[in-house]
């Protein structure tokens, strides 16, 4: 392929799965909120529209409820539809389809039915947004029994991980960081990728760092400075909030004997819980210091740049908590 | 042509004698639902279809095999007339894994796949968008099925009723919404939650055609759907029927009817959809005295045998709690 010597953005790599999806499955079909001729909130599906035409890049009414809805019923049909939601904070008002419908229905009819929809949407802060633009709430999603929810960060899981959601006989979200789009490079891999297991990032002997989507380049700049201070930190990449690869950080943890969280979510009840959570209960007795988080502050997320900033998780205080499981 | 794409019903003795059948069947399952219980066999929420059974009985008539059903809690009467086993539905009040949906559902969530019935939704409202996307589904994979919507007239509060009129009438998928305007949201009476009751007046504001039939009128239900069940599979797109009825029961079990009157109910009880087709029937001189007794023979015999499979039935092993949660997972 010739997607490995060019370079693209992540929001290329996201519109060339969708692409690959649309092209391989005359079942899958896109729609969402001005995802066809606007080309989408992000564009990121600039230019399907004219390869695919209206009826597979289907522009819905701002009717979050009714469209996400309808992407489960035309699963329960039989298609396998990709459905966008501009940003997480819109999911709001289809959350009663996601956790009253996807995330029960298999269960409820007692395995007569499946629900195989990829629910997409946009999460994080970063673009002076404000507070109904910017929150970070799949972790609300990673508490649902029956969802699986995603979070690539990397261009190769931007390019690769919508082919095996769409694969997933089970409701899949993906949450794309907003500050991700931009990011460019070249394709280090062909794929495929799983949808099931955590990543080591950077390997490293001294702590762990357990991030994953919009933080991850934060924290692997963390890990660089910390280097050059002669810390080695293992950086692992979540990639999936739910079902949590446990394992990998239990396997890590144990290891480095300290581990230092970085989430956008806000602190209380959050992913970056759940893990401490975890490593108290499989490696506390392997910890030489307790577990450390940095989250974003318990703030609806401002407008201005300074305070937006000062509400996000940002490299130095990842290199301070590191630094804090080291007692300096 | 399928007998379920006839326009109009025929009304031979024996077509009117399968709705009779049809209706009793129904009210007599609901009445040995409450016995049960009463006794404590059932437990959880449970409502009852009493006094509203002509609606899923014509509605079905006009339904073929490859049309999907989206339904509500109230829900046990639109799977026994769509056929849903009998023996199935007891089970799953009963919480068996003979159930129809392996006991994980209840009275509210009866779910089968083989005739196509996509569920009890027992969030008011929550059905309809997944009746809008089956109808994508058909639509979109070159299939004449149809996808019909039942929802009580309190879902027209609900923001997902107006977004999904909007949505399917704009995309023109092939979407029965069947309103079963029984005038009481719980406890709430349409008059005090809605500014327009007429709610075949909002679904026209949406360009949706619909119209208002007699809910407790077996036949003029049946005519009704069969006409706009043909106008949706030749291409019409949605339509709305707002049948109007009434429960004879309480909402559910734990309902002591404080926001209506006796008197109102009795006035209802004359319209029972039951005494009046069979009062027709015998005014045409098509129904014997002996065709209800054997009738009622009949369903009684069927619903003893439904409540023997369902306490002879098994529970499922706590070993298999975890089953279904996702596909392929938590099998022991």
């Amino acid at each position: 392929m010739t997607d490995n010597v060019r370079e693209i953005t992540y929001r290329d790599a996201v519109r060339e799965a969708i692409r690959e999806a649309l092209r391989a499955d005359p079942n899958v079909f896109l729609m969402g909120e001005d995802v066809g001729r606007y080309g989408g909130c992000y564009a990121v599906t600039k230019g399907l529209l004219d390869e695919f035409g209206p009826e597979r890049i289907r522009d819905t009414p701002l009717s979050e409820s009714a469209f996400v809805g309808a992407g489960i019923g035309a699963a329960l049909g039989g298609m396998r539809p990709i459905v966008e939601i501009m940003t997480v904070n819109f999911s709001l008002l289809a959350l009663d389809q996601i956790v009253n419908n996807a995330a029960t229905i298999r269960h409820m009819s007692g395995g007569q039915f499946q629900v195989p929809v990829v629910i997409r949407m946009a999460t994080g802060a970063g673009r002076q947004l404000a507070a109904q633009h910017s929150h970070s709430l799949e972790g609300w999603y990673a508490h649902i029994p029956g969802l699986k929810v995603i979070t690539p960060a990397t261009l190769e899981d931007a390019r690769f991980m919508l082919v095996a959601a769409l694969a997933d006989p089970n409701p899949v979200l993906i949450f794309e960081h907003v500050m991700l789009y931009n990011r460019s490079g070249v394709l280090s891999s062909d794929g495929p990728v799983d949808i099931c297991s955590a990543v080591v990032r950077r390997p490293g002997k001294d702590v762990t760092l357990v991030t994953y989507g919009g933080t991850l380049f934060k924290t692997l700049d963390a890990a660089e400075s910390l280097a050059k201070d002669g810390v080695e930190a293992e950086v692992i990449d979540l990639r999936v909030l739910r079902p949590l690869d446990a394992d990998a950080v239990l396997a890590s943890v144990r290891k480095t004997r300290r581990a230092v969280i970085v989430d956008e979510g806000w602190r209380s009840g959050s992913v970056s819980a759940e893990i401490s959570a975890r490593i108290m209960e499989g490696a506390f007795w392997e910890l030489d210091a307790p577990v450390g988080r940095v989250c974003s502050a318990e703030v609806p997320i401002p407008y201005p740049h300074h305070l937006e900033e000062a509400a996000l998780p940002q490299p130095e205080a990842i290199i301070a908590a590191a630094k804090a499981t080291l007692g300096g | 042509m399928n007998e379920s794409h006839s326009i109009k019903p025929h009304l031979t003795r024996e077509h009117l004698l399968g709705l009779l059948h049809g209706m009793i069947r129904v009210r007599r399952f609901e009445e040995k639902c409450a016995e049960l219980y009463q006794q404590e066999k059932i437990r959880g929420f449970m409502h009852l279809y009493i006094g509203e059974e002509a609606i899923a009985a014509g509605v079905m008539q006009a339904l073929a095999p490859a049309d999907a059903v989206v339904t509500t809690y109230r829900e046990h009467g639109h799977a026994l007339a769509r056929g849903v086993s009998i023996d199935a539905v007891m089970a799953e009040m009963y919480g068996k894994a003979e159930g129809c949906s392996h006991g994980r559902g209840g009275s509210m969530h009866l779910f089968d796949a083989a005739t196509r019935f996509y569920g009890g939704n027992a969030i008011v409202g929550g059905g309809l968008p997944l009746a809008v996307g089956l109808a994508l589904a058909e639509k979109m994979q070159q299939r004449d099925g149809i996808a019909a919507c039942f929802f009580g007239e309190g879902a027209v509060a609900e923001g997902e009723f107006h977004e999904c009129l909007n949505m399917a009438e704009l995309w023109r998928l092939p979407v029965l919404f069947i309103c079963e305007n029984n005038l009481y949201a719980m406890g709430t009476r349409l008059e005090r939650s809605e500014s327009q009751p007429d709610i075949h007046i909002k679904a026209q504001s949406y360009n949706v055609p619909a119209e208002v039939v007699d809910g407790m009128d077996v036949v003029a239900v049946e005519a009704a759907t069969r006409r706009v069940c043909a106008a949706i599979r030749g291409g019409g797109g949605p339509a709305l029927l707002e049948c109007r009825t009434y429960r004879f029961r309480a909402h559910s079990m734990f309902d002591p009817q404080l926001y209506r009157d006796r008197a109102e109910i009795e006035d209802w009880k004359h319209r029972d959809p039951i005494d009046r087709l069979a009062s027709w029937m015998r005014e045409t001189g098509v129904l014997h005295d002996t065709d209800v007794t054997a009738i009622e023979a009949q369903v009684d015999a069927e619903i003893t045998r439904a409540v023997g499979f369902a306490e002879s039935g098994r529970w499922e092993p706590v070993a298999e709690l975890a089953r279904d949660v996702y596909a392929g997972e938590g099998a022991p």
